[in-house]
């Protein structure tokens, strides 16, 4: 794709603090505005996730790719997942994170390590998935931008030894 | 043009208002603080803190002496050519344990320089009781070679009757 990428918003913009409306509209300009966010996450600095709202757009909708990870890892492939919700957890683990909206820092962010989720596809169907380890991880972070919540917000101490994923 | 940072050390025993107070002379002078790390080692309490724009070491030894003095620190001030923004991003933890025994550091970490490891992040502690000590050793760091290497190394680690667990880390960005 030869577009620019989209400018990402960065902390402490406000809109990164804000809850997402829903997708309702499953239109052309939807499945457009998916692929730019895609171009968009491909240019950043190893991305495996990106969420609307880091561009500025306040809707329920993120991208999730473990393929992307640099050691294998279990994963869906790459996944467009609009309105998504998470439907069940189990387990925790302690993982470092680090967001394309808050260059240069990492912490250490407890997830649960494995979720189910449902949400809907490009085209609107209803699509479930499950998840664990790092993809876990990806879908919970780029949920929570969708509700306004960054990494930041749920750091916890930097000797924090769970299991590591 | 901009001042070069400083790096304080200070360390005494540990009391309440250390901080507030050195960071209190600090920011009433204008002083810009960098990256900073505190903790509890023993009885005593440590600071390393990067501060710029309060003078040279010999001004800034100066606006903390009525502090140093009042908490009984012990403080020291180098010019160090240090900038912001250099984060290294571990992808291996080492986290040792075993009963108390010297060399315990030396011999992991030259076996971990061995492998191709470097130390981003080390935290040790003494814990168990007097009589039966145990020493407990938390390592992030960088596998220049991977970390075959360093889990080999730690099986020979193992041999000196230490446990070590190797987890590789991978920081998820989205």
């Amino acid at each position: 794709m030869s577009v620019e990428p989209l400018p990402i918003l960065t902390y402490p913009d406000e809109r990164l603090k804000t809850v997402c409306e829903p997708v309702e509209q499953f239109d052309p300009e939807l499945r457009e505005f998916a692929e730019h966010l895609q171009h968009t996450a491909d240019l950043g600095p190893s991305a495996v996730g990106i969420a609307a709202p880091q561009v500025g757009r306040m809707q329920r909708l993120c991208l999730v790719d473990a393929t992307r990870a640099k050691r294998p890892v279990d994963n869906n492939g790459p996944l467009v997942l609009i309105n998504p919700a998470i439907t069940n957890w189990k387990g925790f683990a302690v993982g470092r994170e680090g967001c394309l909206s808050i260059p240069d820092y990492t912490g250490k962010v407890i997830r649960a390590e494995t979720i189910e989720l449902t949400a809907q596809d490009i085209q609107g169907r209803t699509v479930t998935f499950k998840m664990k380890g790092f993809e876990a991880r990806i879908a919970q972070h780029e949920i929570d931008h969708l509700d306004g919540i960054l990494f930041l917000d749920r750091l916890v101490s930097r000797h924090a030894d769970l299991r590591e994923r | 043009m901009t001042q070069p940072w400083l790096l304080l050390t200070l360390v005494g025993a540990d009391r309440p208002g250390i901080v507030a107070h050195v960071t209190r002379v600090l920011f009433g002078v204008g002083a810009e603080l960098g990256e900073t790390a505190m903790m509890r080692l023993g009885n005593q309490f440590a600071i390393m803190m990067m501060v710029r724009g309060a003078g040279n070491p010999e001004e800034v030894a100066g606006l903390l002496e009525s502090t140093r003095a009042d908490f009984g620190l012990k403080l020291h001030v180098d010019e160090i050519d240090a900038a912001l923004h250099q984060h290294r991003e571990p992808d291996v933890s080492v986290i040792v344990h075993s009963a108390d025994r010297s060399g315990i550091v030396s011999e992991v970490t030259a076996a971990l320089l061995e492998a191709g490891m470097n130390i981003l992040d080390l935290r040790s502690d003494v814990g168990g009781s007097s009589d039966k000590p145990i020493y407990i050793m938390q390592i992030d760091g960088e596998s220049s070679n991977g970390i075959e290497p360093i889990e080999q190394c730690v099986a020979r680690l193992a041999d000196q009757g230490l446990t070590v667990r190797v987890t590789p880390l991978e920081t998820m960005r989205g």
